[in-house]
């Protein structure tokens, strides 16, 4: 871990640096204004408009900046083989660039925007194919499995990467503790809704709830894990918390964020990036570079702390492990 | 007397302009002394970049409606210098996509401008730019002649290449570049209007 991140002066932003940082930010779009002024004058208000909306979404003033995380988790490494022994990415930059559209859609909104999110107390509803169905408390989902520590690497759709040390237990094992029926061939998984503490989900960029899913094999592969921590400590809240999916072999928007139901049932669920748009998203959004996104490469990507790309590895480098489960299919078509 | 206070007013005017024309580009080096750019400066500068070229690109078309709405002729001496910045930040954002991005890997760009339908555009918009700010300055406007102001009707191109470039990039929000269409509705409608106005009021005489 760098020393950035044991600097505790981030981890303790207050409004009111809050409120400097933006007027800093509106001292330096200064020039903007100047240019503004004389359109403005003119009633050209949409060329103001157009000029500040570069200036920062308005999502900012309906969120409160969440602080981060104090408590620790205590944890036993995970499985050696699963992990990757490189250097992770800054815990700083880890919390300060997310992609995490129920807070807003730039990259730096959802650390300015997740305070907002209560994560005390949860519950997940557990549905579909299994044996109890029902609500659970979090802690009661927890309680049998030992956490463990997992340095994954995090390829993001759009190109970046990361390295991330999560704290979780393997998925597989919350599911074979549901009691899953012959039936349950996919697992479906549903984000809190609740415009309320999620201003993101004021717009309709996507279709809210955010979905997601897996093949049964997938979700139960030993790399599948639900998170609970990052860096040793909770979960900050603009990366997922208090629950989140890991499943680092694909892009970022499978690991979908705050759960609040998993559904083991027959039929393949809807996602939500697939939904949107689907051409570029598919079901699997296995990490591929072959198959490039269509509208930029997929063949490269930028680790967050470095300047030059590098090369993406087929299924972001746990081809050895992963690469079964996709024997026999076309995954040109199958993206 | 009056003559010297407009020169002055015209120097003034003069010195604004390209105060604001660098205030963003200093911005971006305050920002990257200050460690300021947050995790990901490459993105960064390339996305200030590119909506600085827009702006000014914009700034630029406002002249001329601007003028109209206010009689204030003046504004006219600085229509070229906000064209050209636009010209100076799209030549920093592609300088930076090439060399940062791409790392100087000029086969990727080619494949980039044949295959990614917002490059093609964003790379047609920057040619486009670059042959105004190439015939910017009188000398070329004296040996075009008539020419000269078909050119530069391009610039309308322009305008309509950088917003097609930034819808066509973003994911799913298409909030900002819409906002944008709009200021540039507004800016080409407001030449249309005119235009027809001119022509029915020639019909009428
Ligand atoms: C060869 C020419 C060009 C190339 C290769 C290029 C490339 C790019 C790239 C890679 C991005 C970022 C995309 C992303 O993050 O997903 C971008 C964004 C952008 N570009 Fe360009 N571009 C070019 C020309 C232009 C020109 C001429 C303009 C304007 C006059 C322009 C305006 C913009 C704007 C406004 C954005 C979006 C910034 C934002 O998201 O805030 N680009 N361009």
């Amino acid at each position: 871990m760098s020393k950035r991140s044991q600097q505790p002066s981030e981890n303790e932003v207050t409004p009111e640096s809050l409120y400097l940082r933006r007027r800093e930010f509106l001292t330096r779009s200064a020039s903007a204004g100047i240019g503004l002024g004389l359109g403005a004058r003119l009633g050209f208000a949409a060329l103001g408009s157009g000029l500040l909306a570069g200036c920062g979404p308005d999502e900012a003033s309906a969120g409160r900046r969440a602080a981060l995380p104090t408590r620790t988790l205590s944890t036993r490494p995970g499985p050696a083989e699963l992990q990757t022994d490189e250097d992770p990415t800054s815990y700083e930059d880890a919390t300060r660039y997310n992609n995490f559209y129920e807070f807003g859609t730039d990259k730096t909104d959802p650390a300015r925007n997740a305070g907002s999110l209560r994560t005390e107390p949860w519950s997940v509803a557990i549905e579909g194919e299994v044996a109890k169905p029902g609500r659970v408390p979090l802690e009661t989902l927890l309680a049998p499995h030992p956490l463990e520590e997992r340095i994954y690497r995090l390829r993001c759709v759009e190109a970046w990467s990361m390295v991330i040390p999560w704290v979780g237990i393997p998925l597989g094992d919350v599911i074979a503790r549901m009691q899953p029926t012959s039936k349950a061939k996919y697992v479906a998984f549903e984000t809190l809704h609740d415009p309320q503490q999620m201003p993101g989900q004021r717009r309709g960029v996507l279709d809210w709830p955010y979905v997601e899913g897996l093949r049964i094999d997938e979700a139960t592969h030993p790399l599948a894990i639900l998170a609970v921590g990052m860096y040793g400590k909770v979960l900050p809240n603009q990366n997922g918390a208090p629950l989140r999916l890991v499943v680092p072999w694909k892009y970022g928007f499978k690991s979908i964020k705050s759960i609040v139901k998993i559904r083991l049932q027959e039929s393949e669920p809807p996602t939500s990036w697939n939904q949107s748009a689907p051409r570029e998203y598919g079901f699997y959004a296995n990490v591929n570079p072959e198959v490039d996104h269509p509208r930029w490469s997929q063949a490269r990507e930028r680790r967050i702390g470095e300047l030059r790309r590098r090369p993406t590895l087929p299924f972001n480098g746990y081809a050895d492990q992963v690469a079964g489960l996709y024997a026999g299919m076309d995954l040109a078509k199958k993206y | 007397m009056r003559l010297e206070s407009a020169r002055a007013r015209r120097r003034a005017l003069r010195l604004a302009t390209l105060l604001v024309g660098f205030a963003p580009a200093a911005g971006l080096v305050v920002a990257f002394l200050h460690d300021g750019l947050g995790a990901n400066p490459v993105e960064k500068i390339t996305h200030e970049t590119g909506e600085w070229a827009l702006r000014f690109l914009f700034l630029s078309l406002s002249v001329t409606p601007v003028r109209r709405l206010t009689g204030w002729r003046m504004l006219l001496q600085e229509r070229r210098t906000l064209g050209l910045f636009a010209f100076f930040y799209a030549s920093l954002h592609l300088a930076i996509y090439v060399g940062l991005d791409l790392g100087f890997a000029w086969s990727f760009l080619g494949e980039d401008i044949l295959e990614r339908p917002y490059i093609t555009v964003g790379f047609a918009t920057f040619l486009v730019l670059l042959a105004l700010a190439a015939t910017s300055t009188r000398a070329a406007a004296r040996r075009l002649g008539r020419r000269w102001k078909t050119l530069h009707r391009a610039v309308y191109l322009a305008g309509i290449g950088a917003v097609v470039h930034f819808l066509w990039l973003v994911k799913a929000d298409t909030r900002e570049p819409l906002v944008y269409a709009g200021v540039l509705a507004l800016l080409l409608g407001s030449r249309a209007f005119w235009a027809l106005q001119r022509r029915s009021r020639s019909g009428n005489r």
